[in-house]
């Protein structure tokens, strides 16, 4: 007996997926970094009582706000997408993802909406201390909003607290503390937020950088200046650190995407990194990825063999191995399912005995060939080449900022103020490089072992997936070019500093 | 009562005095619209709303017990789906 489904379902919705998140998150980074940075600012003003500052926040919570009412509400079309293109996903993931997501929605609606309010409006309504409470609130708020989504991302990369439910097909919570504090998502958190400051320190340094270029609104320029190269090189080295955490976790949790990062197919104990083509630094990957000087780590072929030593001393299992455990447990969940419409209660004891104990290699079950559990290494290699290569770009960049401002010799070296406004772009493909390695560097897990991304998605016409991926398209391109053209009438009006 | 005239004050003000704002609620109502009306309406309608919560899982699980690899058979463009048992 043979049946099939049609692949292009799978690559539209995927793409669809994508396209989405990835368009959502040209502005959330924007929010997060701003919103830091105009806290930073009005805080200044709050001690010195010096109206230049408060004029100078004002400028900079006026592009907040157009980035945050361009970027409000395009993730809620990623929850859509669960429930008509991920229907199957949806449905087992439900009762994990309904917590975060509503306390994410709570926070984010009554936070953001009752501060942000205050932000815009209250500058005569309210106490200077309220209006600076406000604005804190409102940037706490939606870096708040960013933990709870990067804790159901990082569930589907390390499923933890949770138990698989064979009558209700659903994976079940069973400890809240487990889900919002692992591991990985408080690294993906750490890394995705400091990300987003850098973001918004580049876009700072880069429009104040263009104003010294053309000469206008110097005094204003240099200050925001000085705020921005600051606080962007404190999100630099957050990022590195976040970064180094998140890389020893992801070798320990997800060593396929590690060595997919690296392009590494046979691993050793002194695994080298491999900086571009033929450069390499001898060491680093195994004291990037474990934090020792000699460790195993493991590079794609190893993973599909198996044999080698695991951290709790136990032998890896190879993919072969993984995918007849994940039939076994299949086999058990369909002698459950047997049992329990027959009302032998004892045989679906059993089954489900049988089940749980295999139930972490359930996905492998849907794997045909061991060609399919490695995602694609090009992409990978260079997705994670570029995010790092810009990030160090950046720390360069507000280094050199940095010394100039102090030895106030800014203007002597106008290459380097253009250089910062071509970076604005660049730390927007910095972050969606990011992206790229997170998400991609799974697959084709939808959740890690437990679900790929073929048996998550609902059998729907490819059709109509097609065509919403235009509309979406269509409808994030004209939102892009929205925000782009009222931020720049914004910028070239500039600052009302009078 | 006194407060919520107050709220209520703040925010009429609020939405008096905007310039830029002006543009940005244009923006964010017709966005939500498109969203809410269009794209919820008409084209993402949860693919399992017709089916009791039973029917649901009877549903998802006969699709976790039919394996589909995501390997693309060249000839038809179509990935095979090999059952288990």
């Amino acid at each position: 007996m043979l049946s099939s489904v049609d692949v292009s379902l799978i690559d539209w919705s995927r793409a669809q997926f994508a396209l989405t998140a990835m368009y959502h998150w040209l502005f959330v980074p924007l929010t997060l970094g701003l919103g830091a940075i105009i806290g930073i600012m009005e805080t200044v003003y709050y001690v010195k009582r010096d109206d230049f500052w408060r004029r100078l926040t004002q400028f900079w919570m006026k592009l907040f706000a157009i980035n945050f009412a361009v970027g409000v509400a395009t993730g809620l079309i990623l929850e859509f997408e669960f429930g008509t293109n991920w229907s199957n996903y949806s449905w087992i993931v439900g009762d994990i993802f309904g917590a975060p997501l509503a306390i994410e929605g709570i926070v984010a609606f009554f936070m953001e909406a009752t501060f942000i309010a205050v932000m815009f409006f209250g500058w005569k309504k309210v106490s200077p201390g309220f209006h600076l409470a406000s604005t804190w609130l409102t940037a706490l708020g939606a870096t708040f909003s960013a933990w709870w989504i990067l804790v159901a991302n990082s569930w589907m990369q390390y499923p933890v607290g949770m138990e698989f439910n064979p009558e209700t097909v659903r994976h079940e919570m069973v400890s809240f503390v487990s889900i919002a504090l692992s591991p990985m998502a408080i690294v993906k958190f750490l890394h995705t937020v400091s990300s987003g400051w850098m973001t918004g320190a580049v876009f700072v340094v880069g429009v104040s950088s263009w104003y010294l270029l053309r000469g206008r609104q110097q005094q204003f320029a240099r200050a925001s200046l000085g705020v921005g190269t600051a606080f962007g090189l404190f999100a630099c080295f957050f990022a590195m650190f976040s970064g180094d955490m998140s890389g020893v976790t992801v070798a320990e949790k997800q060593p396929m995407k590690l060595a997919s990062f690296e392009g590494l197919y046979d691993g050793s104990e002194h695994a080298p990194f491999t900086v571009a083509g033929p450069i390499q630094i001898p060491n680093m990957l195994t004291f990037l990825a474990t934090h020792k000087m000699t460790a195993f780590v493991p590079g794609i072929n190893d993973i599909l063999n198996g044999g080698y030593e695991l951290e709790d001393g136990t032998k890896a299992l190879s993919a072969e191995q993984k995918m007849a455990y994940g039939r076994e447990a299949m086999a058990s969940f369909t002698a459950f399912r047997e049992a329990d419409k027959a009302g032998d209660m004892a045989a679906a004891a059993v089954a489900k005995k049988d089940l749980m104990e295999k139930m972490p290699y359930f996905g492998y079950g849907h794997i045909q060939s061991r060609e399919e559990l490695v995602p694609p290494v090009p992409l990978l290699f260079w997705s994670f080449r570029i995010m790092v290569g810009l990030g160090g770009l950046f720390v360069l960049l507000f280094v050199a900022l940095l010394f100039l401002i102090i030895k106030d010799r800014l203007m002597k070296f106008p290459l380097l103020l253009k250089g910062a406004v071509a970076c604005i772009p660049l730390v927007y493909i910095c972050s969606q490089a990011g992206w790229i390695c997170a998400e991609v560097g799974r697959q084709p897990w939808a959740i890690q072992d437990l679900l790929p991304v073929s048996a998550a998605v609902s059998g729907i016409q490819t059709a109509s997936v097609q065509i919403t991926f235009f509309l979406f398209l269509l409808l994030f391109t004209v939102l892009l070019v929205v925000e782009i053209r009222i931020m720049l009438q914004a910028i070239r009006k500039g600052p009302d500093m009078q | 009562m006194y407060w919520l005239t107050k709220v209520f004050r703040f925010y009429c003000d609020g939405f008096r005095s905007m310039t830029i704002g002006r543009t940005l609620w244009i923006i964010i109502i017709v966005k939500l619209v498109i969203i809410f009306v269009l794209l919820r309406i008409f084209f993402f309608r949860p693919a399992m709303s017709h089916l009791s919560p039973q029917e649901k899982q009877n549903h998802v699980a006969d699709e976790l017990l039919q394996p589909k690899s995501g390997l693309l058979n060249e000839s038809s463009g179509q990935i095979h789906v090999v059952p288990i048992h």
